[in-house]
């Protein structure tokens, strides 16, 4: 009973849509309600089974769609690099401080998370537009003598991804490195070893489950990402997640909207499978 | 202190001044006199124009109000089902359905939301084909979707908390009897009520914030808050925008600082009680 609802209810409006997806991006579309072929139609009193693969070949045949799927990968990974390289200092510096400010310094982290995301995205529209404060105060300066175009640029996007999803990075990352024990450090220094050297022989390989959960939560997401690129990003490199809502909404082709889904959820089962295994070791290590 | 302690320690202030910058600059321009947003109108400026035109903004206000009340029955339903989940999987051992019901509950947390939405939606169409139910979508929908994705989240939040917490109140009780509803009720239930509070928050704000799967498995006449902001934004900054930002921002920050004096509070509440029950004992 008890673990039987949670089940049956994610069975329903979990599992299954999967199902239903992959079945509609074996359809092909047509003027009708719903806007999709049947899978079975009779034929003589027998059913027929008509499995129509058009909407992938047309996902190959067209470069709009490959280059999108190229380019949200890499923007993924981009975000993912920029994430851990702001996000293991700070994750750091918070596991190494005092244990009553450790309390505030989390909080601080969480707290833009509690705030609306979509709000917050919003929020370097303002700094980053050509009249924009970051503009203004480089001009102010004299750093440049013309606004910079920084909106509607990759950057903006790497900008959105990592200032949205840094609490992900983070979190994980300070969960491992609090539970590491100083006096691991304090031989390596009594031995001879400099921070540097301790720091890569010692605290590094002992972070790596962090590093991996920090990662796949920003990379996983960010792969589909349609709020960030849409408000900040080019408007003629869409990111698979836009294609995907624009097959959908704009040009009302379900089946293609499908096939897309199908294959950004082949690319990412195994970084998902991995995150579960790795999120089931760290419930059940306690 | 050591190079590396330093390091780290401005890396942790230039993080945490990158992350409220933004937050900042849209609380301050919230006050500001102009249509440019970002251009400071010093003579008219500050000013509470844009909350009194938020004040009477009809859709925005229609909008949030529908958020509300999405968010209230979706997160009470995620923190049921999850509370199910989290407890089953954190106590059960090895039972049927595990592996999957594990697998169903980390999955939502990562998966790309155009993929969750565009899933619901087919689900709700084929739904409403095969038994007529539901009737288009709308509210009705959108909560359903919201239950789905936000329950993954208080499974983990109580999972982990019954994970990290001793069986042995709980071997106890049924030793003495207790059936495992009693039990459940009893003892488990209150020990675990502040990852439950936790969780209805967490997924409240989720439910709250959604805009991706929302916009997925809205209707024409269901447009939530995040819906009526994005198509604003989508279109440019809007002072008025910021303005509501500010207004989000400080309920959240007032709501946390309550929480935090609260559970201080509390804390200093039962080292007095172990204090005195000590010097009883004397």
């Amino acid at each position: 009973m008890v673990a039987g609802i949670p089940i049956l209810w994610l069975l329903v409006l979990f599992l299954i849509p999967f199902l239903i997806v992959f079945r509609i991006s074996l359809s092909e579309v047509r003027l009708a309600i719903p806007p999709y072929t049947p899978l079975f139609t009779w034929h003589n009193g027998s059913p027929l089974l008509q499995l129509h693969w058009s909407s992938y070949a047309f996902l190959f045949t067209d470069s709009l769609y490959v280059s999108s799927y190229l380019y949200s990968l890499k923007v993924a990974a981009v975000s993912t690099l920029c994430c851990l390289l702001i996000g293991y200092p700070m994750a750091y510096a918070i596991a190494r401080a005092a244990p009553a400010s450790r309390s505030v310094l989390l909080m601080l982290i969480v707290l833009p998370f509690w705030t609306s995301f979509l709000l917050r995205v919003y929020a370097w529209i303002g700094l980053l537009k050509n009249n924009g404060v970051v503009n203004n105060v480089l001009l102010w300066l004299g750093v440049i003598h013309h606004p910079l175009v920084l909106l509607q640029t990759d950057f903006a996007v790497y900008i959105g991804i990592v200032y949205s999803y840094l609490p992900f990075m983070i979190l994980p990352l300070y969960a491992n490195l609090e539970k590491h024990d100083g006096a691991l450090l304090e031989a390596a220094a009594d031995l001879g070893a400099r921070p540097m050297r301790a720091f890569l022989r010692i605290t590094l390989p002992q972070s790596i489950a962090g590093i991996l959960a920090g990662s796949l939560l920003v990379f996983i997401p960010a792969v589909g990402e349609y709020v960030i690129p849409t408000l900040l990003g080019r408007p003629d490199q869409l990111m698979i997640g836009r294609v995907l809502s624009d097959e959908f909404f704009e040009n009302r082709d379900w089946p293609v909207a499908s096939a897309v889904a199908i294959l950004v959820l082949l690319l990412l089962v195994i970084p998902i499978m991995w995150f579960q295994r790795l999120e089931r070791r760290e419930l059940e290590a306690k | 202190m050591s190079s590396r302690g330093l390091f780290s320690r401005c890396a942790l202030i230039l993080g945490l001044v990158f992350l409220y910058l933004p937050i900042l600059s849209m609380i301050i321009f919230s006050f500001n006199n102009s249509r440019l947003v970002t251009v400071w109108d010093a003579a008219h400026s500050p000013t509470l124009k844009w909350y009194v035109a938020l004040a009477g903004n009809e859709p925005v206000l229609r909008a949030a109000w529908l958020s509300i009340r999405i968010a209230l029955v979706a997160s009470t339903g995620a923190v049921i089902l999850g509370t199910l989940a989290g407890v089953a999987l954190a106590r059960f051992g090895a039972f049927r359905g595990r592996l999957l019901l594990a697998g169903m509950t980390t999955a939502p947390i990562v998966m790309p939301e155009v993929i969750t939405g565009l899933s619901l939606l087919l689900l709700f169409v084929a739904l409403q084909q095969l038994i007529g139910w539901p009737h288009g979508v709308g509210a009705v929908t959108i909560t359903l979707s919201h239950i789905t994705f936000c329950m993954a989240y208080v499974t983990v939040v109580v999972q982990s908390r019954l994970a990290g917490m001793d069986v042995s109140l709980e071997e106890a009780a049924m030793d003495l009897g207790a059936r495992p509803g009693r039990v459940f009720v009893r003892i488990t239930l209150p020990l675990i009520l502040p990852a439950i509070a936790s969780g209805w928050l967490l997924a409240f704000t989720l439910s709250w914030d959604d805009l991706v799967i929302t916009q997925f498995v809205a209707g024409p006449a269901s447009s939530t808050l995040p819906m009526v902001i994005f198509s604003k934004v989508r279109f440019g900054v809007t002072p008025d925008i910021n303005a509501l930002a500010t207004i989000l921002v400080s309920i959240v920050a007032t709501g946390i600082a309550a929480s935090t004096v609260w559970m201080r509070y509390q804390q200093r509440r039962r080292e007095r009680d172990v204090l005195l029950a000590a010097a009883a004992n004397l």
